[in-house]
């Protein structure tokens, strides 16, 4: 029996199709990998909930761990308790940057309309002087920003809590 | 009439606003008024298709005959659907589609907050999933519906003209029959009396700041939660249907 540990070292090693600078456990999608009666369960959660990479993810996992002689598994998606930006290790946000999209930045509530404009520094010159072109962005985790400093259009890797 | 039957109709409500809403949205795919608004439409559109899923799916389950949610989503007779009169209304203009989405969004937030603490354990968990996407809808086009009503005498007047043809749609949106009265007294759901206030202050709110007034009739339009659909929504489910009416259970 393959122990948990060199399963979660191997899922350490799918990228998410979207972002692919990040892994699946950079992301926290990955919730737990564990025996259940000798039966093998992976545990995935979607960032958003009509998240089309989902699919595809499951796939990549699936030719990962046969491919690494691992052939009996079951993958499992969970909703509760939902995804949120918390979940994404500091490794990952760092990784963002580097690619080019802004990690997401601490947030105020919601539930206030309109609060005060979130600071979302460029990732390319670390400018603060940035705006928020559309709410939505190349995928549903993301918003569309613009750096005033460089001009350079950007994505902000939208906070989720 | 049981409590499963009841949750069964109830998650085909709140299943068939999302699926609904979200097949409109996804018209504008490709000919929004702007590239970000597009991208914008359709994310949401993507959001709501995806809690369609998951509602349905539960829906399918609770079914007399049970049904995946696909069956549900895309095999049904028009009066078997339980959305609401105003999702299923057509886009419009731009001000027509926001004001939709913002009567709508004023009302799914409220409703998702308080379904968080369900005793049905598997509703909440949808909601609270949910929910975190509906705040950003419900940001969306409340800026939109303030950009507008308090933007140029043409898109004031636009938006105004919107919000007074949609207006009369909203109120179906707190409908109750026997099926609220048994979930609510089992604790899974919240009163439309909880709820409208929470909608009538976001509501007023936000039309105070985009400068509009509420239209002086009192019209109620309802009857899509008991099937009784508008003349639109025969031709949005041909056009949803078309692939497994023709093609019956294929599959991507």
């Amino acid at each position: 029996m393959v122990s948990e540990k060199v399963i979660f070292d191997l899922l350490e090693g799918v990228f998410d199709p979207e972002v692919p600078v990040l892994t699946i456990v950079d992301l926290g999608i990955v919730r737990s990998v564990q025996y259940h009666e000798k039966q093998l369960i992976i545990e995935i959660t979607p960032t958003y909930i009509g998240c089309p990479a989902m699919q595809t993810i499951e796939k990549d996992i699936e030719s990962k761990l046969k491919s690494n002689g691992i052939q009996k598994f079951e993958i499992k998606t969970s909703i509760a308790p939902a995804w949120t930006t918390d979940w994404m290790s500091e490794k990952g946000k760092q990784k963002l940057k580097e690619y080019g999209i802004a990690p997401p930045q601490e947030e105020l509530d919601k539930s206030v309309l309109f609060g005060e404009p979130l600071v979302v520094p460029c990732p390319k010159c670390n400018a603060k002087e940035t705006k928020m072109v559309s709410q939505f962005g190349s995928t549903a985790c993301k918003a569309h920003y613009q750096c005033k400093a460089c001009q350079e259009p950007f994505d902000y890797f939208k906070c989720l809590r | 009439m049981t409590k499963k039957e009841a949750l069964y109709q109830y998650l085909l409500r709140m299943g068939d606003d999302s699926l609904i809403l979200g097949q409109r949205l996804s018209e504008l795919c490709g000919h929004g008024p702007i590239l970000e608004e597009d991208i914008a439409t359709t994310n949401i559109s993507l959001d709501l298709i995806g809690q369609a899923t998951l509602l349905l799916e539960y829906a399918g389950e609770l079914a007399a005959e049970p049904k995946t949610n696909d069956e549900l989503a895309f095999l049904r007779i028009e009066k078997h659907y339980a959305n609401t009169l105003l999702v299923e209304q057509p886009n419009g203009n731009f001000g027509d589609t926001m004001m939709r989405q913002f009567l709508f969004d004023a009302y799914r937030k409220p409703l998702l907050e308080h379904l968080m603490q369900s005793v049905d354990k598997r509703l909440a968990g949808i909601a609270e999933k949910a929910l975190k996407e509906t705040k950003y809808h419900l940001r969306h086009s409340s800026e939109w519906v303030i950009r507008l009503g308090d933007g140029t005498q043409e898109s004031h007047s636009k938006v105004q003209a919107s919000l007074e043809s949609l207006y009369r749609y909203a109120h179906e949106l707190f409908f109750e029959n026997e099926v609220d009265e048994i979930l609510l007294n089992e604790g899974i759901i919240p009163a439309a009396k909880t709820l409208f206030p929470l909608w009538e202050k976001t509501v007023t709110e936000v039309f105070e700041m985009a400068t509009m007034s509420l239209p002086k009739n009192n019209w109620k339009f309802q009857g899509g939660r008991e099937g009784r659909h508008s003349e639109h929504m025969g031709f949005l489910l041909a056009e949803m249907q078309y692939m497994q009416r023709t093609y019956p259970n294929m599959e991507w």
